[in-house]
């Protein structure tokens, strides 16, 4: 497998742990939104140099990953392979900023190094939301979930048959790499002039693609609406889902827990 | 270049996210008014083959790396501003929730980088003004090049400004810019000639098509005193609001001023905001104001930091952050267990 | 039950880059004929069914649906009467989930909620993909995909199918369980298809279309017997009508 193919696989794995039956899984898409996004916005509210008052929040992920039933291994690697930028960017800390801030057995450790790992503990958490919301109710769901929550219907239309069509047009580009690679001798990637003329062929027939599936719709009495059967319903799960979790994130947002207990446990010792 | 969550503050993503929002709002309504019903369906499915194109790479000449299109330029002449700037969302929207590319709050950032330069700015006041009458094989590829290179400047810029105004990397902003922005030519040139290329190979194959996407991009012909107008007032409002917000919360101080000047968190002790230091004192038990570094100029005494080392608050807090690890993976493993139990 | 008519007077259609796609085609099917229509590739056989529902309009020449001329006045009603069934099922497939496929035409009629959930129940039911309702398309084999293909039309109850290419892509078994399905439909049917074995399975009258023209038009055994004809069409006996290699004995 190529690493299209892997990604579209990828992507199909993800939908397959959204057809999971869990109680996370059958909560309304909203509330799983919607608190995802309250955790984000509690996590990266910290300060630059918050390292262990972000610790607890690991606990958001290890529920919904549990409950969810969804593989830790996979998603953590997922979480792992996809740092670039902000590892990148995060290295410059330890450069710049250099005092030292807090000794641990004799090893001073520099302002740098501290902001560092909160960045790192901070794409953790925010990544890992990110990927168990989709993980726990599948690309459609979340689709439907935003124009209920008001976001305009072209906009989620074309969404929706983007995710259709992507899974079709991977499948497509990997095939024609594939192809090139099978007559070419040379293992690394492929000569810009290669590659323009199997773009613009993809985007031909992309195109073309296009009119078929208009033409398909039209058959089928299309008219600029994209009708569907879909009813949402907020219960009282849903709400105490996010009251619930709301709570929690103000509560870890305004005490440093790990502070709290660590100077009891080194009250105790001493 | 994708924004983190990881590295922007709630108030950089919370300006961010609306500016979008309006832009998405904004650019849907120009769509549904185009009421071309093909349009839906073209979108989505040129949305599915950027994001399958940028998956291919090709190698760069000379330099050993490889590169692969971006696509925001290419669905700008395609598509026209609006229902590009829309598809490029889509495709960022699927790479944070997939891919976990930069992440939900960064996706306003990411959006608007992305998507309102080459969209809303590159293509109709560079490529249109160039390619845009009757488009010749030279004019389009001149129009291509500098428009992706112009998109992509921007972009950069856009990246560094919100990395800065965020405040959570301690790169000062010149050696970000400074960092980006060649980097970015380089990528932009790449774009560009791709873009120029393919552009061109659709054109001499059918072309039809970019004719009718010229037709199409009639919805396109922006009213660009209209979008400025409407972001600097989303800008005004929402940075406002949020500053205001950001005040009021300590830890969003960073936010007010450039980290470059190195000044803020002691005026944030001495100046208006010692009440709000001493609230958040207060709620916050032994705050990570703790770890705060000494506000002297680097290359002065380092060996007296401020606040003083306290061995006990490290040691505390190694501690604790160890406990509150072990719990929550503790947690984590007992619902699992009671999970596959039951 | 007359609107189940489908004629073709002198139809010439030529492509906007002067490819001449049809030349000439006449021909008229009548109620619950079962017609098969072959042809070497690039006869002009999907071009001809573009011209059933309307999508494409000929340069010159008529096509009656029933009792009408087609035009862009009635292409509403037409498109409702005639079901098309296209080659690529993922052409056909575009909304996220199987249930809302189906239901995509249905709801443009404008049905109700309790009646398109029926429509969509039986359509599914038909095809033998009710268990399929929830999946999205693109985790379909490709006879699932057909398959349910086949219930989004059923599903605007049309009185005339059109079909292009239906077996092609299918593993042996998804294809002859298939033509059983077909075998049961009432409807006028329009087969486009290289698949002679299925032809002569399923439609007692065939035309031949060669170079955007029809050289043959008559009961479908008869004609798959004139070797002559099958050759300048670039096709081949089916397989069933062929000496068996195997036991040298005839089958037909």
């Amino acid at each position: 497998m190529n690493n299209i193919g892997r990604n579209s696989f990828d992507i199909g794995y993800m939908d397959t742990l959204a057809g999971g039956d869990s109680y996370l899984h059958r909560l309304d898409p909203r509330a799983k939104l919607i608190t995802a996004f309250l955790f984000i916005v509690a996590v990266v509210s910290f300060g630059r140099y918050a390292v262990f008052a972000l610790i607890p929040f690991l606990v958001y992920p290890a529920v919904m990953i549990s409950l969810g039933g969804l593989p830790y291994g996979y998603l953590l690697k997922k979480v792992l392979v996809v740092s670039p930028f902000a590892i990148v960017i995060g290295i410059f800390n330890p450069l710049m900023d250099r005092e030292i801030v807090m000794q641990i057995g004799g090893i001073g450790i520099s302002g740098g190094w501290i902001s560092f790992a909160s960045i790192l503990l901070r794409f953790v958490l925010t990544v890992s939301a990110a990927l168990i919301v989709i993980a726990l109710t599948g690309f459609n769901t979340v689709c439907l979930a935003l124009t209920k929550l008001g976001v305009p219907r072209p906009f989620v239309v074309q969404l929706m048959f983007f995710y259709r069509y992507l899974f079709v047009l991977t499948d497509e580009a990997e095939r024609m790499v594939r192809a090139r690679s099978l007559r070419t001798f040379d293992a690394g990637a492929m000569r810009f002039k290669t590659f323009v003329p199997l773009i613009g062929h993809l985007l031909l027939r992309t195109l073309d693609r296009a009119e078929r599936i208009y033409l398909a719709m039209r058959c089928r009495g299309f008219d600029g609406r994209i009708p569907m059967i879909r009813s949402l319903r907020i219960h009282f799960r849903e709400v105490a889902f996010v009251t619930g979790w709301a709570v929690l994130f103000t509560v870890l947002r305004c005490y440093n827990i790990p502070l709290l207990l660590g100077s009891l446990v080194t009250e105790a010792f001493r | 270049m994708h924004m983190a969550d990881a590295l922007i503050s709630p108030a950089v993503g919370g300006t961010m996210w609306t500016a979008t929002a309006g832009l998405i709002a904004y650019s849907a309504r120009k769509v549904k008014a185009a009421a071309d019903d093909r349009a839906v369906p073209l979108m989505g499915v040129l949305g599915a083959f950027i994001f399958a194109a940028q998956m291919i790479n090709f190698s760069i000449p000379a330099t050993g790396s490889s590169g692969h299109l971006g696509g925001g330029m290419i669905l700008a002449i395609l598509l026209g501003p609006y229902a590009a700037f829309l598809v490029m969302a889509s495709v960022l929207v699927v790479q944070a929730l997939f891919f976990a590319d930069g992440g939900l709050l960064a996706l306003g950032c990411n959006i608007f980088n992305l998507g309102f330069f080459p969209c809303f700015l590159a293509y109709p006041l560079i490529y249109k003004k160039i390619a845009g009458g009757a488009p010749t094989q030279r004019s389009v590829m001149a129009g291509s090049l500098i428009a992706a290179i112009a998109a992509l400047q921007l972009g950069a810029f856009g990246v560094a400004l919100e990395t800065v105004f965020s405040g959570i990397s301690d790169l000062p902003f010149r050696t970000f810019v400074l960092l980006m922005q060649p980097i970015h030519l380089a990528i932009g040139v790449v774009e560009g000639l791709v873009t120029a290329a393919v552009v061109t190979f659709v054109w001499k194959a059918r072309p039809e098509i970019l004719n009718a996407a010229e037709g199409f991009g009639r919805i396109g012909s922006v009213d660009m005193k209209k979008v400025l107008w409407g972001l600097a007032a989303v800008a005004v409002i929402a940075g406002g609001a949020l500053s205001w917000f950001a005040s009021s919360n300590p830890d969003g101080l960073e936010w007010a001023m450039f980290k470059t000047s190195g000044k803020e968190e002691l005026e944030s002790r001495d100046g208006v905001h010692a009440t709000a230091a001493v609230v958040q004192e207060r709620t916050a038990l032994l705050p990570d104001y703790g770890f705060r570094k000494s506000e002297a100029a680097p290359g002065a005494d380092a060996g007296q930091p401020w606040p003083a080392v306290d061995p006990g608050t490290s040691v505390s807090g190694l501690v604790g952050g160890a406990l509150t690890l072990l719990l929550a993976v503790l947690i984590g493993l007992g619902l699992r267990r009671r999970k596959s139990a039951a | 039950m007359s609107h189940h008519i489908v004629e073709a007077q002198d139809l010439h259609y030529t492509y906007p880059d002067g490819t001449r796609g049809l030349s000439g085609v006449s021909f008229r099917i009548s109620h619950g004929e079962s017609v098969a229509l072959v042809g070497e590739n690039g006869a002009g056989k999907s071009t001809l069914l573009l011209h059933l529902n309307g999508y494409l309009a000929a340069t010159r020449g008529t096509v009656r649906i029933g009792d009408y001329p087609l035009t862009s006045k009635n292409l509403h009603a037409v498109r409702r009467a005639v079901g098309m069934v296209f080659q690529n099922s993922d052409d056909q497939l575009f909304m996220p989930t199987v249930f809302d496929d189906v239901a995509f035409g249905p709801l443009n009629l404008g049905l109700s909620e309790v009646e398109v959930e029926l429509r969509v129940a039986q359509s599914l039911e038909t095809v033998g993909a009710g268990h399929l309702r929830k999946r999205p398309p693109y985790k379909l084999s490709q006879g699932e995909k057909r398959s349910v293909a086949i219930a989004t039309v059923l599903a605007m109850s049309p009185d005339i199918l059109v079909m292009d290419e239906p077996t092609a892509s299918l593993d042996p078994m998804s294809r002859s369980r298939l033509i059983e399905l077909l075998k049961t439909f009432r409807h006028t049917k329009i087969i486009a298809t290289h698949d002679l074995d299925m032809a002569a399975d399923l439609c007692e009258r065939t035309i031949v279309l060669h170079q955007g023209k029809v050289t043959a038009d008559g009961p479908t055994i008869e004609l798959f017997r004139d070797e002559g004809l099958l050759h300048r069409s670039s096709l081949e006996k089916p397989l069933r009508m062929q000496k068996c290699p195997v036991c040298s004995s005839r089958a037909d």
